[in-house]
């Protein structure tokens, strides 16, 4: 299988998973495409690209520096101010925690061995409070095992581990941005569950994660914790059902490959239409929130033409689960006949196309009456004026 | 969504342009809006960049904070928007106008931002400087907390359903017109009018699709394109430091310049936008019951107007159990009484709940005009019988009441619901709006064949829960709420 991915992804090193791209995945699981790009490690965003559709979620230098920034002075002097914050959330003295930085410098070491690495410090016996900072983990996915970076502390606290994530959105008066919080949460649930995974005890990693933020419109950082037992077992959940990865493949023309044929200075040179032909030989299934979510976004929603579901969530249900747009109107006119299983369906659409016309026309037939009103009232007015006139005269 | 709306959006993609939902215009606008297209910095948890501000779309005043990461600024940023917005404000403060016993101003300020992040953006501007100090050792601008608190009022405003003191111009047009893309979508405000008005020889869709393209149209803020931070305000940032840091005045002036030149060059394609969809919804009949809805936004801006110049302090960084809680009883009765207004002035809004079964339209069959019964004191009173034959699907229980659209001082109450042949029958017990005569006066009940609309979505009695004073807030609710202390040194 891994051949296979390897030939699919062509000639170039295969791209890491991160936690973001996990909680993604489990917000599309239906998304075979997604599952295969992401399996075999293809440049997403480099593909993008390639078939003319690019990516527009780039991240803004100022964010970054910030996000940069923030992230340096609350690790600085070994996690000082971390300390000091865990310990208003955890209530007990840190400031004695050992920090350790698992993250080798030059990075381009073997992830099975730094993986190795990561479980020897985590497991290694003791008891004390430790922080233990890029640790690389593992997770199943797919029937795949795949590596995550992930940008997070784990603390060791009472014999338990701690999930500790640093994010520069700001929390104002107690409260932060709901969608960014819920990212966060998701994003530290696959850290939980892979962290668990290292250790072998589910219990050894606390659901309650930490998270720490800048405080108000100051840089001023502030600690909470979050219960992601709910996203656990989402994430659990979704990972579980995801579809297996061989059987998509098992699906897909032999030599398929989305190779981008870079030249020597890695410009791509395989022709889009060409490219685009082979992407579109791994079903896809786009909703709206791929937009921000995936690199392919764009493509797929150009790709996905009348689907009603492109439209939104709550759309295609609102249309009884109709599929395409066409499929919809011809049902609303009754141009085609409706299965039995569709007749329900076929009466809501007219109704729904009846009920539509009807009031157009009301609101139409409304404006012309008071246009004619308005028409009269003018020449009324104008036969007043005439006679008024003929009056002075 | 409604099915209506949903199938508003497929009928969109199919002819290539955004389909009306609304046939008459359900929010006021103002003659003289302030029109406010604010920018902010990426990653920052609310440093304005830039605005562009104005009451006419040649008369535009743009602000710039040439070092947005520059405390002194920012706050000068704040106090020329103070500039801008406050004598806004305050040109409604002259005439009054007497209604039951209580003074309320004629006009009330109106201000339009491109999207719903521009609302919550103002909403984050009022909270982080509304508290702040005139005095002491970090001072800003008297105008600075003051403007704070007037956006504050606004962003609590634009909270109350159908309330127009300040407008997402995004979510105004959303209720008008269905466009052919999702919700996500119609967030980007070139590309949902790309769809309502595509420019000649194009179609809504390929108009939409152009528009997303930030660097033709921008984006409509607060955030700014990631890849003009990176190619272009990035450099431009950093030859204002290093003219401040090294050069004289003319080049700090020069680089000042450059910088408002770009910012300009974002804003501009969103500020003729925005009066472009001004001129499309004001091209709408305006609906019944709007005039008084504003009615209610300038009660409230009379209301607040009063609270500060009365001394009153700032809005508390949040409710308080007893406050929250009135709030949101106040909330869900302004929500029923304005999707049931909204349903009343529009037929098409009243097709959403005749496809759910809430309402129907059809023609009276049979009328028992003479019908009378005993009410509980004994006394005989009018209560006809009709009975509708509609080919919609009607949802209704016996007992429901309801109300007819052209017939809104008389309620009836559903006695059974019958089909016969392709139709359903509506029996309905009429009451009200016959006068006190023994037999109802021509006119005043339906005749055979009247076409009429009735619909059960009415403004309900949301029931007003008893709740103690503020002061008497209950332990289990955290006990009286402790007034807010801003820290002096907020902000550093």
């Amino acid at each position: 299988m891994d051949a296979r991915l390897a030939r699919l992804r062509g000639p170039v090193a295969p791209k890491r998973h991160n936690a973001r791209t996990i909680a993604a995945l489990t917000g599309n699981p239906g998304c075979a495409r997604r599952a295969v790009l992401d399996a075999a490690g293809v440049d997403k965003e480099a593909l993008a690209r390639g078939v003319g559709f690019p990516a527009r979620f780039g991240q803004s230098p100022f964010a970054i520096a910030r996000g940069n920034a923030f992230e340096a002075m609350v690790k600085a002097d070994g996690c000082a101010e971390l300390l000091r914050l865990l310990r208003g959330v955890l209530g007990d003295d840190l400031t004695a925690a050992r920090y350790t930085d698992l993250d080798p410098a030059d990075g381009a070491e073997d992830p099975d061995l730094r993986h190795a690495e990561s479980r020897t410090a985590l497991t290694a016996a003791g008891a004390e409070a430790a922080l233990y900072d890029h640790p690389l983990l593992r997770l199943r996915l797919a029937g795949r095992d795949v590596y995550l970076e992930p940008d997070l502390v784990a603390l060791r606290h009472h014999g338990r581990y701690h999930v500790v994530e640093v994010k520069s959105f700001p929390v104002i008066d107690g409260r932060a941005d709901p969608a960014k919080v819920a990212a966060a949460a998701i994003q530290a649930a696959v850290y939980v569950l892979a962290l668990r995974d290292l250790l072998g005890r589910p219990e050894a990693v606390s659901h309650e994660i930490v998270l720490v933020c800048p405080e108000n419109f100051s840089n001023r950082p502030v600690a909470v914790t979050v219960d992601v037992r709910r996203q656990l077992t989402v994430l659990a959940h979704q990972i579980g059902r995801l579809v297996r990865v061989e059987s998509i493949l098992a699906d897909l023309p032999d030599g398929l490959s989305l190779d981008l044929r870079a030249d020597a200075t890695g410009t791509p040179t395989r022709p889009a239409a060409e490219l685009a032909a082979a992407l579109a030989a791994i079903g896809a299934r786009y909703t709206p929130g791929c937009l921000s979510a995936c690199e392919l976004g764009f493509f797929c929603r150009s790709e996905s033409g009348s689907s009603t579901a492109a439209l939104g969530v709550s759309v295609r249900e609102d249309l009884g689960g109709v599929e395409t747009v066409d499929e919809a109107l011809a049902l609303a006119e009754a141009t085609c006949t409706a299965g039995a299983d569709r007749a329900e369906v076929a009466d809501l659409l007219r109704t729904v196309a009846r009920v539509y016309a009807e009031a157009t026309a009301e609101a139409a037939g409304t404006a012309e009456a008071t246009a004619e009103a308005a028409g009269t009232a003018e020449a009324t007015a104008e036969a007043v004026g005439t006679a008024e006139a003929t009056g002075t005269a | 969504m409604t099915a209506v709306v949903s199938f508003a959006r497929v009928r969109a993609v199919k002819t290539g342009r955004a389909q009306p939902i609304a046939t008459v215009r359900h929010v006021h606008l103002s003659p003289r809006p302030l029109v406010l297209v604010p920018l902010a910095l990426a990653g920052e948890a609310n440093a304005p960049l830039a605005a562009m501000v104005g009451t006419h779309p040649d008369d535009d005043r743009l602000l710039v904070v040439p070092q947005p990461r520059n405390r002194d600024l920012r706050f000068t940023f704040v106090a020329d928007l103070a500039d801008a917005v406050l004598p806004y404000v305050h040109s409604y403060c002259y005439d009054i106008e007497h209604v039951r016993g209580r003074d309320r101003f004629t006009g009330a300020p109106q201000v339009l931002v491109p999207n719903a992040a521009g609302v919550r953006f103002l909403a984050l501007l009022g909270r982080s400087t509304r508290f702040r100090r005139t005095d002491g050792d970090y001072p800003v601008a008297p105008n600075v907390p003051l403007l704070g608190r007037w956006l504050t009022f606004l962003a609590e405003r634009a909270e109350t359903p159908g309330s127009a003191a300040l407008l997402a111009l995004t979510d105004a047009l959303a209720l008008h017109w269905a466009s052919g893309q999702s919700p996500v979508e119609d967030q980007n405000l070139a590309a949902v009018l790309g769809w309502i008005d595509p420019p000649e020889g194009l179609s809504g869709a390929d108009a939409a699709r152009a528009a997303e393209d930030p660097s033709v149209w921008p984006p409509a803020g607060p955030t700014t394109d990631p890849g003009f931070d990176a190619d272009v305000l990035v450099p431009a940032i950093r030859a204002y430091d290093r003219a401040v840091e090294t050069a004289g005045p003319v080049a700090q002036r020069r680089a000042r310049t450059a910088i408002e030149e770009v910012l300009r060059g974002q804003l501009e394609p969103t500020w003729r936008l925005m009066w472009r969809g001004l001129d499309l919804l004001r091209a709408l009949p305006p609906g019944a019951s709007v005039a008084d809805r504003w009615a209610a936004d300038r009660a409230a801006f009379t209301g607040f107007r009063e609270h500060v110049v009365g001394g009153g302090p700032p809005q508390g960084r949040r409710d308080g159990a007893v406050a929250s809680a009135r709030r949101l009883n106040r909330l869900e009765r302004q929500l029923d009484e304005y999707e049931a207004a909204r349903a009343f002035d529009d037929p098409l809004v009243l097709a959403a709940h005749r496809v759910t079964g809430a309402a129907f339209a059809g023609t009276v069959v049979t009328v028992d005009r003479d019908r009378r019964v005993e009410n509980a004191n004994g006394t005989p009173v009018n209560r006809p019988l009709v009975t509708v034959a509609t080919a919609d699907p009607v949802h209704l229980g016996p007992g429901t009441e309801v109300v007819a659209v052209s017939r809104r001082n008389q309620t009836g109450t559903v006695q059974c619901v019958g089909s016969i042949v392709d139709k359903t029958h509506v029996t309905l017990e009429l009451r009200g709006g016959m006068g006190r005569a023994r037999v109802p006066p021509p006119g005043t009940v339906p005749d055979v064949g009247e076409r009429l609309c009735y619909t059960s979505v009415l403004a309900g009695n949301v029931p007003a829960p008893p709740l103690p004073d503020t002061e008497r807030t209950p332990w289990t609710h955290g006990g009286p709420p402790v007034p807010y202390e801003p820290p002096t040194e907020d902000g550093t």
